[in-house]
């Protein structure tokens, strides 16, 4: 995937960039607003990693000059600016994700996968399937190997978040933002108990794992290695 | 504006016009009434001399010439009489001389004092009847009387004109007062109304208003300047404190950035060439800790500074009260106790949706925190005189009533709880939400337990929401 960088923070250009090509990607990077913005223009991506503050142009100013040039890239913000009201401000520029430094790698990288997945609908999905679990979101019926597993609505979408993005690692803010709609820090690891009911349900007493933890990172759902 | 007349009647500036007015049109009412008691009493005073004299007149006339001299004189005075009026008649009140027709049948023979009555006179040939004042005497041991009177229907005119007048004297100042009163508190009351719409405005959080000045100079306007120079001094300080957030925002975050950036790649290099990364592991850990307590007092420090005023709406409370305590219940669930959840939804609040939730969060966290095993927890959304009253109580141990204060502070922590993991600024962070929200954090006691109290103003329905800070 080819992805553009804009940091001005060197440092954390380089360790950005070598993440991202140790992960397999294609990176362009910049060091200010107006370069980032012409290669943006001039070069397709499949995402540009945006830092908020930019000397020349700020990283605001970039994403709506590139949506108003028809670039309709993904773009995440980095932000080390103030969260409750940035967030809105560069959500409402055209961002699609925003993430606040200091992050995880993994997180990051967790994002850039689900944003990703978004750009890249296949149809209009009925059905999802992972192994032998399958999830109808049609009639909201969730059965592994043909016998049916009663979910809670919020286990519902929980489930068909994590199998929309299957083979993906999904952290515990992706899915509080996602299925939940909220963006706090919740204290306590409250994703991970809803998580423990929901493997309670898929896993236990089936063949083979696949709700997954992901150490450090979050969780994936994935078929037993095939 | 149903109530208009109502505020206007209530107003300060009204009342004070109105009882002005009023003690106004007493003190009209007296001074009238004394001038015309007093005018009377000169008016009465007068004819009595003029009658005393004209009777000393007579009597003089009737001593010297007696009856003859008598009779003449009331001939001669009653054809050129002024306001004089002399009857001479006989025992049977039958007319001999003088200038009134007949005798008045209210005089009585012999009154001895002054008498009042009323008479019959032509005036340009019309018959009118007037009022007289005077004095009756019995003469030749009761053979005649005579009656020495002055007319006073002058007098009687100004005592009708005062009578008439005085009602219509106090009836007009009572009016003009009340015009007036209603006119000053309508002017007061307008400029008030500015410069309450303009707090009221900047109390929501547009710093950048400022209350209109008038051309006119006066106290209001010397008002609304020192207002808006306070406001100027309070706006740059808030501009200050925002800016000091985000630049130590942005300082210590690029720092910490890295610093979490290079444990990272220590962590996968011990982890590629198979080494233990368990140190490593709790560096990282220990750097999220450090973390979150920066991003929590940051949060605190922007809320206090009115940040986020940009994602306010009109929430349900009851919903973010749902998903916080659906959220939340396999927590409390796998700790053993019972979180309720009693609201219903129409709870309409002007909010940051994810402050409130957070704040809820926070609360709810604590309870099952502190909430021994077999316990409850309970959220209610309730609508209240004052406003949508959001509660989360515990049957935990409660936080006794000389700590409460102080537990809002940054990192204040009771010993009881220094075990237990947190930052010690969830409750700061609760109490800075609820400032936001033109609002406090009321910590009770829930017998047992806690009892964590905010009361939201309710979202008018045609509440706008308010606009985002001009200021940027």
């Amino acid at each position: 995937m080819r992805i553009l960088v804009v940091e001005d923070d060197i440092e954390a250009q380089r360790y950005l960039v070598q993440g991202l090509k140790e992960s397999g990607h294609v990176v362009d990077e910049a060091g200010d607003g107006e370069v980032g913005l012409s290669l943006a223009l001039s070069r397709p991506y499949d995402i540009a990693i945006v830092d908020r503050m930019l000397p020349k142009m700020d990283g605001l100013g970039v994403v709506a000059e590139m949506r108003e040039h028809g670039n309709s890239t993904p773009v995440l913000f980095l932000s080390a600016l103030s969260e409750v009201d940035d967030r809105v401000k560069g959500l409402k520029a055209g961002g699609d994700d925003y993430l606040t430094k200091p992050y995880a790698f993994v997180e990051l990288l967790a994002r850039i996968d689900a944003l990703m997945r978004r750009r890249t609908p296949a149809g209009v999905k009925t059905q999802l399937q992972v192994g032998d679990l399958e999830l109808d979101l049609l009639t909201r019926a969730a059965t592994r190997s043909g016998q049916e597993i009663e979910l809670q609505p919020r286990e519902f979408r929980l489930l068909e978040y994590l199998m929309r993005h299957a083979n993906q690692v999904v952290t515990r803010t992706m899915l509080l933002e996602s299925v939940w709609e909220y963006h706090f820090d919740p204290q306590t690891n409250v994703i991970d108990v809803h998580i423990s009911r929901l493997r309670a349900k898929i896993d236990k007493g089936f063949e083979g794992q696949l709700l997954h933890t992901v150490r450090g990172a979050g969780y994936m759902i994935r078929a037993a290695a095939a | 504006m149903k109530s208009a007349g109502l505020r206007l009647v209530r107003t300060q500036a009204f009342r004070i016009v109105l009882l002005y007015a009023l003690l106004f049109a007493l003190s009209v009412t007296a001074l009238l009434g004394f001038t015309y008691w007093n005018t009377r009493r000169t008016l009465d005073a007068q004819a009595d001399q003029i009658i005393q004299a004209e009777i000393t007149g007579l009597n003089e006339q009737y001593q010297r010439l007696g009856w003859q001299g008598l009779y003449e004189s009331v001939v001669n005075r009653s054809t050129n009489a002024g306001q004089a009026l002399y009857l001479l008649a006989d025992g049977s009140h039958r007319r001999i001389a003088g200038n009134l027709d007949v005798w008045p049948s209210s005089v009585a023979a012999d009154s001895g004092n002054y008498i009042e009555f009323d008479y019959e006179r032509r005036v340009n040939n019309l018959p009118e009847t007037r009022r007289a004042r005077g004095e009756v005497f019995r003469l030749e041991g009761g053979g005649f009387f005579l009656l020495v009177a002055e007319d006073v229907h002058d007098r009687d005119l100004t005592q009708h004109m005062f009578t008439t007048t005085l009602p219509w004297t106090v009836g007009l100042i009572l009016l003009l007062g009340l015009a007036g009163g209603a006119l000053m508190s309508q002017n007061m009351l307008s400029r008030l109304d500015s410069i309450n719409r303009t707090t009221g405005d900047i109390i929501a959080g547009d710093l950048t208003r400022r209350v209109p000045v008038t051309q006119a100079r006066d106290e209001f306007d010397l008002l609304a300047e020192n207002l808006n120079r306070m406001l100027d001094r309070i706006e740059r300080l808030m501009k200050g404190l925002r800016e000091v957030t985000d630049s130590v925002a942005h300082d210590l975050r690029t720092p910490l950035n890295r610093l979490r950036q290079r444990l990272e790649q220590s962590q996968v290099r011990l982890l590629s060439s198979g080494q233990d990364a368990g140190e490593m592991d709790r560096a990282i850990a220990e750097t999220d800790r450090l973390i979150a307590t920066f991003n929590a007092l940051l949060l605190i420090a922007e809320t206090d500074a009115g940040t986020g005023r940009q994602a306010m709406t009109v929430l349900e409370l009851d919903g973010v009260a749902r998903d916080v305590a659906e959220l939340y219940e396999p927590l409390a669930d796998a700790k053993g106790i019972h979180l309720r959840l009693e609201s219903r939804p129409g709870a309409l609040i002007e909010g940051n949706r994810s402050l409130v939730a957070q704040a809820l969060a926070n609360l709810v966290d604590n309870a099952i925190k502190y909430t021994p095993t077999g316990g409850q927890a309970t959220i209610t959304v309730a609508q209240q005189n004052e406003g949508v009253e959001l509660v989360v109580a515990d049957t935990g141990p409660g936080i006794p009533a000389a700590d409460r204060p102080r537990v809002v502070e940054r990192f204040v922590r009771l010993e009881a709880s220094r075990s237990s993991p947190g930052t010690g600024l969830g409750l700061s962070l609760v109490a800075a939400v609820a400032h936001f929200h033109g609002t406090q954090l009321k910590l009770e006691d829930n017998r047992p337990g806690l009892k964590a109290a905010l009361t939201f103003p309710r979202a008018s329905k045609t509440a706008p929401i308010r606009s985002a800070m001009a200021a940027e």
